[in-house]
């Protein structure tokens, strides 16, 4: 397992996070290789974005290790900060400023320095596709200009990883296109790593390298689409789930609170 | 865990690190408050719906009152009495709804962005508290120009109006501060709607805004005399009236700037964890 962590982009060893009574993360261990788009999959409650929150330093595990760019998330919380992207669910960018001023914003307090800041603003302008609305109020824009505008200024400070906390979750299908085919164009371009977390089978299947399926804060599975159809002997990621966790995906939903909070960025997405 | 070893690799940083340190504490700072600035240039009608309430105490309380002679100062036009305190209430009812903007799930995706960035969490709470003290500035810069244009008596010396206003920035940024520290323990809104009225009308009731501390039933006089927007009033009315009111200006900006490091560090210590 050691060799691979230090080959990794980012890693996770025998990972368990604990709430009060529950194991939300129990027990995981996988590894995200560079240049890869990596989808983290699971229903409400799998545990994805609790995983995500210790990558990105936000949390820290019960117990078990995990590594982004060779770094300890607990040990050397600046070092991993430094080198990541992170983009949450909620809505990041300010609404009452426009996409311009956002980004200035990103690329002061993530520490770009003054003399670069102007080109790092530009190449992400670019690399997103933002130059049409980056002059408008955020408030003002879709849903997709949203996350892409979101995506865009957490390249500032040229993350080798890119957090994101389910990014299509409340757009349409057309806008989730746009931000796929940026996402896909980063990868190719700058080479930027990807982990995403996801309850879109479909949409997994089609832009992810690597998926890892999390069900109750266990791995169910790991590997590429394609192994995990032949493993199960299924069509599709949602009936490799069905079949892997032995029932339908989102059969429940998830908390009042994470309920509300998900309506009300689909609102204010739409 | 990581918070202690990040400390613990600061302490053993040479002076170049700490340098370093302080400048992302700074422009983290800056970058909020500017931020705040340009949010008013767009928005700058947010000003005059929030002048309402501190007009209606000036001019509509302050008039009715001004026949009352127990209240304020002898020889001092009530009105001109009452400034410094409505000054400081606006200001505080900025202050407390800041922090508080997490509640309403507005800054959470921000928040959880900033803690992903090498910015220090103490950045954080001060950017958020010189956001505030942006507002607050722009507010109290409007209510000035009313007070002078409707004809108040104030003293009109620069410094002393420079004075008050750093003074009035500094107590805006430690309310602030404590309406983070409030927003870490609430975590809902429903909560908030009932404590946010329950922390800024004693706050404000239990200050010599309104009327000096002489006039004071003794257990309410202690109270105010514990209370941070006291001091801040008072040294508003000093340097904006010439008013004493039995303190010295210099106690004034120490009780506020005291209160501001003290708050600040609770902040930071809880606010931006709250809402991971």
């Amino acid at each position: 397992m050691s060799a691979s962590v230090d080959e990794a982009v980012c890693a996770v060893e025998d990972l368990f996070v604990r709430f009060d009574t529950t194991d939300a993360v129990a027990g995981i261990d996988f590894a995200v290789e560079r240049g890869e788009i990596f989808g983290l999959l699971g229903p409400n409650g799998a545990g994805k974005t609790t995983t995500l929150r210790v990558l990105t330093t936000l949390l820290k595990p019960t117990s078990g290790r995990a590594f982004v760019m060779g770094h300890d998330v607990r040990r050397e919380g600046i070092r991993v900060r430094s080198q990541i992207g992170y983009i949450p669910q909620a809505i990041s960018v300010d609404a009452a400023l426009t996409g311009a001023e956002n980004l200035e914003f990103y690329a002061r307090v993530t520490g770009v320095p003054r003399s670069k800041r102007r080109a790092r603003i530009d190449d992400a302008i670019e690399t997103m596709g933002v130059q049409p609305f980056v002059g408008k109020l955020a408030r003002t824009l879709s849903g997709g200009m949203l996350r892409r505008l979101e995506i865009a200024t957490a390249l500032l400070n040229r993350p080798h990883v890119l957090f994101l906390d389910e990014p299509t979750v409340g757009l349409d299908p057309t806008a989730r296109r746009a931000v796929w085919e940026r996402l896909r164009l980063l990868r190719a371009e700058v080479g930027t790593t990807i982990l995403v977390t996801t309850h879109q089978m479909e949409e997994a299947e089609s832009e992810c390298q690597r998926v890892a399926i999390m069900d109750h804060g266990h791995l169910v599975a790991l590997g590429t689409p394609a192994e995990l159809r032949d493993q199960t002997g299924e069509l599709n990621l949602d009936d490799v789930f069905a079949a892997v966790t032995g029932k339908e995906l989102d059969s429940e939903g998830g908390s009042y609170r994470h309920v509300r909070a998900q309506r009300r960025l689909a609102r204010r997405l739409g | 865990m990581s918070e202690r070893s990040d400390d613990s690799l600061a302490a053993s940083a040479d002076l170049g690190s700490l340098l370093a340190r302080a400048r992302r504490l700074g422009e983290g700072a800056y970058a909020m408050a500017q931020a705040e600035l340009r949010k008013l240039r767009h928005d700058y009608l947010d000003i005059f719906t929030r002048m309402v309430q501190p007009l209606l105490w000036l001019f509509v309380f302050g008039t009715a009152m001004r026949h009352v002679r127990k209240l304020g100062v002898a020889g001092v036009d009530y009105r001109s009495y009452l400034v410094p305190g409505v000054m400081a209430q606006s200001a505080l009812f900025v202050a407390i709804f800041f922090g508080l903007a997490i509640i309403w799930e507005r800054d959470a995706g921000q928040l959880q962005r900033l803690l992903a960035t090498p910015l220090p969490r103490l950045s954080i709470v001060l950017g958020k508290a010189s956001g505030a003290g942006v507002r607050a500035l722009a507010q109290a810069s409007v209510l000035l120009a009313v007070v002078a244009i409707a004809g108040i008596k104030l003293d009109w010396v620069v410094w002393r109006v420079l004075a008050a206003i750093v003074l009035l920035v500094l107590g805006t940024a430690a309310f602030a501060c404590l309406s983070m520290l409030l927003a870490s323990l609430l975590k809902t809104r429903e909560r908030f709607m009932g404590i946010g009225q329950m922390v800024t009308m004693p706050l404000f009731f239990a200050s010599s805004a309104l009327y000096p501390l002489s006039i004071m039933p003794l257990w309410l006089r202690l109270i105010a005399r514990a209370n941070p927007l006291t001091y801040e009033v008072q040294g508003l009315r000093s340097l904006l009236l010439g008013l004493g009111g039995g303190g010295a200006l210099w106690l004034d900006f120490a009780v506020c700037g005291g209160f501001f490091v003290a708050l600040a560090a609770l902040a930071a210590r809880a606010y931006p964890r709250a809402i991971v």
